[in-house]
Parts: structure tokens; sequence; C-alpha cells
């Protein structure tokens, strides 16, 4: 089963902000989700995590000095857990209809509020079948830290299919998508090695 | 799509670009490496509405970004390495288009046709299969003859023996590239499939009883005659040399003086070191002594003061006299060149012709140019006349036409190059083709010494490895995609591999020439074995002269 971890605060067409339920406990950096939101599933790939005060205006403060390990710091402080949220930032990568999963951008963006899974490594196999995504990672536009994202996420792939061609295969079309600029090819390529 | 599909090559990549003329740029998959092209294979394009046929001509790497030639990636880890070939670089191969079939019955049945047009962009490029193969060169058959397998496959390429004998064929390559060997399979082809007579002018003696082949350790090969003995007569100019080599002769060729005419001296002239002032002296003894004569009673003019006197007589220097009967002494070692013959060579050689035999001529240990070249010339010269005079008689009856014969010679280049093809008989015969009913098989490994004009008219032209430019120009003159073939023919293996041009192939193939010598050579060739040789050694006796019980 495909764990809950979140909801939507925030999306639009191309991407979406959701908040985890517990701190600290984002999905990685590079993993799969899947917001489900009726008839359709909206896929990101999990690209930023960010946690900080929910009041914008308040700094925390260094609370463990004497304490033993982290931990006490929040066991002591029971209260921090509510004074932070952990966000994370997601790319759509594409959505679910009625058992397909097209790799372009849904009708709509996910909905507030909207449920949001970490992917099952089977579901992470199903997604990985088409590799059309990388293109929109690695375009100049891209937000994030794209070629990491390229990265983290190809790694978990080939866990998810023990394909051993697989990052080969995704290899080949990362130098196609980046004929022009060896540099960042060979980058990523070290990112992503088995 | 798959990478195998029965009856069909394995895919190799898709068509990018290119034009009739200069052939097509294939961009190979990924996954193929460039190493496993080979210049000369044989490859299919699948177009929409035909097939094509053509061979590989040259192989080139690409990149995508020119960076990654300066900056090359890090190829020693292999995931990197894996990645890169075929994305970032990949192979180009270049095809020449030789033939198209069309995909529908009617088409197919019409079989191979020359090119017109080029494939459309990313049609699928194939390795040639057997049956493609076979489609184009066809199956053994009472005129095609299996002469060898396309490199990388078991097919046969067979040559069409009635077009090869209908216009004179070359066989060129350096030394030691199995010429001999691919003119015999030849010559046991044209036998075999009756497809002309045949006389050689055996310089080495390799072709009559048995030859040489110098592998590891040199073992003999079976000659014309071991493998048709009632169709080949072998004629010696060296009885002594056939009988200490155990071959059994049917002839001794002896030559009269009276035979030799200026034209032949002619030939000779840089061979006996002739100035034009000793050419010109023959001239002027010809004159005195006809030609019929005039060798002989020079020759046997025995001392210096009679020749003086002749030179006198002559209005010639002495001096030019002394130095040409040096140069003519050396006819007097010829032992076969006599002043007058007992029985006419020519006669012989044109009524085993006749019978419907093929003669071998042994030069025994007259295995240098001059002899050879005499005796070729002036036996050709009267050997056409006699075919000119045959053919004429027949008027254009087929039927009352003299069979037609080929002539093999070697070194054919002292025979026909440009300053002797406008005056000698094998010029002549290049020249006026088919009309008489006589071509020639020349071997050479000079073939840019050969005149050009007679060059042009070798229709069918077998080519092993050549390294001279000139050499390589001189037998693809004429021949369209030119420059693709120049690139196969210097990659030839050193041996027994050839490159096959013109009238007796639908195209150019490059071939492994089928193995002779062995055994299994033989067997293959339809001779079971030693004892069924004399069977039917026997039976063709019986045949020609009848049963004997
Ligand atoms: N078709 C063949 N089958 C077997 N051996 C061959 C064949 N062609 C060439 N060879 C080998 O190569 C050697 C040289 O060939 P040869 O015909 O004598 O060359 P060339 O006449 O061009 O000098 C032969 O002695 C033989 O060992
Ligand atoms: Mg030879």
């Amino acid at each position: 089963m495909a764990l809950r971890v979140g909801e939507v605060i925030e999306s639009n067409t191309t991407g979406f902000i959701a908040q985890c339920y517990e701190l600290h406990a984002a999905p990685a950096f590079g993993s799969l989700v899947r917001v489900s939101d009726g008839a359709l599933s909206t896929y990101g790939l999990v690209y930023d995590v960010t946690t900080s005060s929910i009041d914008p205006g308040r700094r925390p403060i260094a609370r463990g000095k004497d304490e033993e390990d982290e931990a006490a710091v929040f066991r002591n402080n029971p209260q921090l857990a509510k004074l932070f949220r952990t966000d994370f930032t997601c790319l759509v990568a594409g959505y679910g209809e009625a058992g397909r999963i097209y790799h372009f951008l849904p009708p709509a963006p996910p909905r507030v509020h909207a449920f949001v899974h970490i992917c099952t490594l089977e579901e992470v196999a199903d997604f990985s079948g088409s590799l059309d995504f990388l293109a929109n990672l690695v375009a100049p536009g891209f937000p994030g830290p794209g070629d990491e994202l390229a990265g983290a996420f190809l790694r978990l792939a080939s866990r998810a299919r023990a394909d051993d061609g697989f990052l080969v295969r995704a290899g080949k079309e990362l130098a196609v998508l980046l004929s022009g600029d060896l540099r960042r090819l060979n980058a990523i390529l070290r990112r992503m090695k088995p | 799509m798959s990478e195998f599909e029965p009856g069909r090559g394995k895919r190799l990549g898709m068509v990018v670009g290119g034009s009739l003329l200069d052939g097509m740029a294939v961009r190979l998959d990924s996954g193929d490496s460039v190493e496993d092209m080979a210049v000369g294979r044989y490859v299919v394009v699948e177009g929409r509405k035909k097939k094509f046929f053509g061979m590989i001509t040259d192989v080139t790497l690409g990149t995508i970004d020119k960076q990654i030639e300066i900056t090359p990636p890090d190829m020693a880890d292999p995931f990197v390495a894996e990645i890169i070939a075929g994305a970032s670089t990949f192979g180009t191969v270049h095809v020449a288009p030789m033939l198209t079939l069309g995909l529908d019955a009617v088409s197919i049945l019409d079989g191979p046709q020359p090119v017109k047009t080029v494939p459309s962009h990313f049609s699928e490029v194939r390795e040639a299969s057997e049956e493609d193969v076979a489609l184009v060169f066809g199956r053994e058959d009472a005129s095609h003859f299996y002469v060898g397998t396309p490199l990388d496959m078991e097919t046969k390429v067979c040559l069409d023996l009635k077009r090869f004998g209908e216009r004179s064929s070359g066989i060129f390559g350096k030394s030691g590239t199995g010429k001999t060997f691919l003119t015999r399979i030849l010559l046991i082809g044209l036998v075999q499939k009756g497809a002309a007579a045949n006389l050689i002018f055996d310089m080495h003696n390799e072709y009559g009883w048995e030859g040489s082949s110098e592998g590891e350790q040199t073992r003999t090969v079976k000659g014309l005659k071991q493998l048709f003995p009632a169709k080949v007569a072998v004629f010696t100019l060296d009885e002594e040399s056939s009988r200490a080599r155990k071959v059994l002769t049917d002839f001794t060729v002896q030559i009269g003086y009276d035979q030799v005419e200026p034209e032949d001296i002619e030939m000779l002239s840089e061979l006996l070191r002739l100035s034009p002032r000793a050419m010109d002296a023959i001239g002027f003894l010809l004159k005195k002594f006809g030609s019929s004569r005039w060798l002989e009673a020079f020759l046997s003019i025995e001392s210096t003061e009679e020749r003086d006197e002749l030179a006198e007589s002559l209005g010639v220097y002495s001096s030019t006299l002394r130095a040409l009967n040096m140069s003519l002494s050396r006819l007097r070692r010829l032992k076969f060149l006599v002043p007058r013959t007992v029985e006419d060579s020519v006669q012989m050689i044109l009524g085993y012709l006749d019978r419907g035999q093929n003669v071998v001529l042994e030069f025994g240990r007259y295995s240098d140019l001059l002899a050879y070249v005499l005796v070729a010339n002036i036996l050709t010269r009267r050997i056409h006349s006699r075919y000119v005079d045959a053919t004429e008689r027949a008027m254009g009856d087929k039927n009352q036409q003299p069979r037609q014969l080929v002539i093999t010679i070697e070194e054919a280049h002292k025979f026909l190059n440009p300053g002797v093809a406008k005056q000698t008989i094998f010029g002549t015969i290049a020249r006026e083709m088919r009309k008489y009913n006589v071509t020639l098989l020349v071997v050479d490994q000079r073939p840019s010494e050969i005149d050009e004009e007679v060059m042009s008219q070798i229709g069918t032209r077998i080519t092993c490895l050549l390294d001279n430019e000139k050499d390589i120009d001189a037998v693809l003159t004429g021949i369209s995609g030119k420059n693709e073939l120049r690139t196969v023919l210097a990659k030839l293996e050193t041996k027994q591999q050839a490159l096959v041009v013109g009238h007796a192939v639908p195209m150019p193939v490059v071939i492994r020439t089928r193995d002779y010598g062995s055994p299994e050579s033989y067997r293959d060739l339809g001779f079971a074995s030693a004892a069924e040789l004399r069977r039917r050694a026997d039976k063709d006796n019986d045949d020609l002269f009848g049963d004997r019980s």
C-alpha cells in the first residue's frame, strides 16, 4: 500500500506544493509521489523539501545545549512539532487515468487538500516505462536542481525495475537531450551511476 | 521491429541521407559497433515499395557534438562508455545502392533491376540474408557457375559463364593474391558447363596437369587434365620438362622460323633490347629474303665476316647487324624454334578445339617472357585468322560459326600495353569484341599497363587485392560507383578475395573465392574421387570412340 504523507497546499499546471503530516517526514528527494484526485492521479517528482517556522516572522532558537541528543529536544519541548512544518515541492511528471499512465501534463492541476502518497516500487517501475519526462528536468527553465533530480529519480527507478539496461537507456536519452552540453551530461551520468 | 527475423538479415540501422550518385548514409543503431561492419559487405534496404540491394563502401564515425572530440568523456568508465556509444557518438556506414527488387509478384519474376532512385528517409537497413543474396546471384545451373561466397556468408555467388566468355574478361591482382587459383576455377567452370572452348597459354605449367598451392606446406592441386581427361589436351613446348613432371602430353609444339613475323619480333623489342635501327634492319632483311625466310636466313649466318658483308649489301651499319645478331641469338636457345616444322601446331590446336577439346599449352622450362610472348603471339595470330575465315564463311549462320573460343594469357600487359596493343593480335581481339567468337581471358598484376581502350572492352573484371593507385584506377575505368569500389578494392584480404564487376554478374560483389585443392573442393565441383574420375574418364572415352567391349 502506498503511504499517505500529506496534502496539496498549493498547485499550478506544472507543479504543486504539499505539506507533510509529520514534521521532517517528507518523501526523499527524487522520489515519485501520486496525488489521487477523483478519477485522475497526478504524478509528481519531489525536488524541494522545506522545513520552516509556521510563523514566518519568528525564527527558532537553539534549545539543545543541555540535552543528550536531538530527539530529547523535541521530547522536552512538545510544542515544537506544532510550530514547524515540512513542505515539499513537486514537478508534475505525468498522470494516470483509467489504468493508463501518460507522461505529459494532466488537464488540470491537483486540487488543494488532495492527498499525496509515496509511490510503491511497483508504481515507480510502471511509471519509468517511458523516459519522456526527462526532457522537462533538463530543460533550461526548470526551477529546481533538475540534473540532481534526474540522477536521483533514475537511481530509484533502476532499483525499482531491477533492470540492468535501464540506466544505460536513460543515459542514452540524456545524451541525446544534452547533446550540446557534454559537461552537464557527464555530471548527470556521474550522479546516476549504478 | 525485432533485430532478428527469419529470412531477413540482422537490422543495422536506417537511411538518414544520401543520393543515387554518392550512395546512402546509414546511421547505425546504437547497439551496433562500427567494428562489426566491413566494407564490401552486402546489405538490403527495405524501402516502402522496393527493396534495394547495396554494398557497404565506407564506415565513418560521427559525433553529435564537436566538443566531445576536444574533451572526450571518461571512456575508462564502462557505464559512461556504454552510454556515449551510439548516443553522443555513432557510426555511419555508406551504402552504394546497386539493384532494386519490387516487392510484388510481377517484379519478383522480373528479377533484380538497376537502381534508378534511392530508398526514402529512415528506411530500414539490414544485412543481406542468404535468401537475398541468392535472389541476386542466382543458383548454379547450365550457365551459372559458383565462384565464391560473399564476405561472411555461405550463399553462393554464381557467374554467368556464357556472358563471361562472350566478351574478354580479366583477372587482376598483386602477385600471390590468388589469380592463378581463380583462373583455374573459372576454366574448370568453362569446361564443365561447356560455355566455351579454351586455349590456355600456361606460362608456369599450372593449369594442365597439376599446380601447386603454397600454404603452410606446399601441396599439389589438380589441373584441368586430371579433372577432364577426355576434354582437355595438354600441349607442350618442352617435352623433356613435361616428361620429368610425369605429365602425359598430347602434342609437342614446334614453331618454324618461317612463322615468325617482324611483328612478333617488334613485340619483343624491349625484351631483346632491339634498337629502332635494328628494327629497320629487319625491314631490309624482309625485303631481301621475304617474310618466311628472313629469320632463317639471318640466323643461319655463322661468321662475322659473312654478316658484315650482308650489312654492306643491305646498306646498314655492320654494327647494327652485329647487335641484331646478339639480340636474336637468344632465339637460338629456344629449342622449340626450328627452321622447319614437321607438323603444323596451329592446325593441331584447331583440330582439338574443333572436336570440343580444350588445349593447355605448357611452356615447361621456357617460363620467361621471351618465349611466352613470342609463342602466344604467333599461335594466336594464326588461330585468330582461321576464326575470322570460318566466321565469315558462316555468313551469319549461327550453326556454322566456330565455337566460342576463350584464350587465356598471363602477363597480359606485355601483349596489351599502349605501345603494342594497336598492332598486336591480342589488341585486335580485345577491340573487335565478340565478332569472330574469340575472346581473351587476361591475367595480370599490372592492369595500369594495359592499354586503356583494351581495358574498356574487358567485360568482366575480377580483381584481387591491388595496392597501386594506378592499377586500381585502371580496373575501375568506366565502372559506375568507382570511388566506392576503390575503397572496397584497397581493403581486400591479401589472398582468396576478389571484387567481381561487369558483364557476368548483376552487380559488383566481393567474394571469398571458393576453396580449391582439397578433396572436398573436388567433390563440390562434382568430382567424387580418384576412382570416380577414372570411371568417368573411361566412359568419356567410350562415348568418343565407341564401346570397347
Ligand atoms: N581459391 C583458393 N583456394 C585455395 N587456396 C588458394 C585459393 N586462392 C589462393 N590460394 C592460395 O594462395 C596462394 C597464391 O595463389 P595464386 O593463385 O598462386 O596467386 P597469384 O597467381 O595471384 O600469384 C596459392 O598457392 C594458394 O595456397
Ligand atoms: Mg599466378
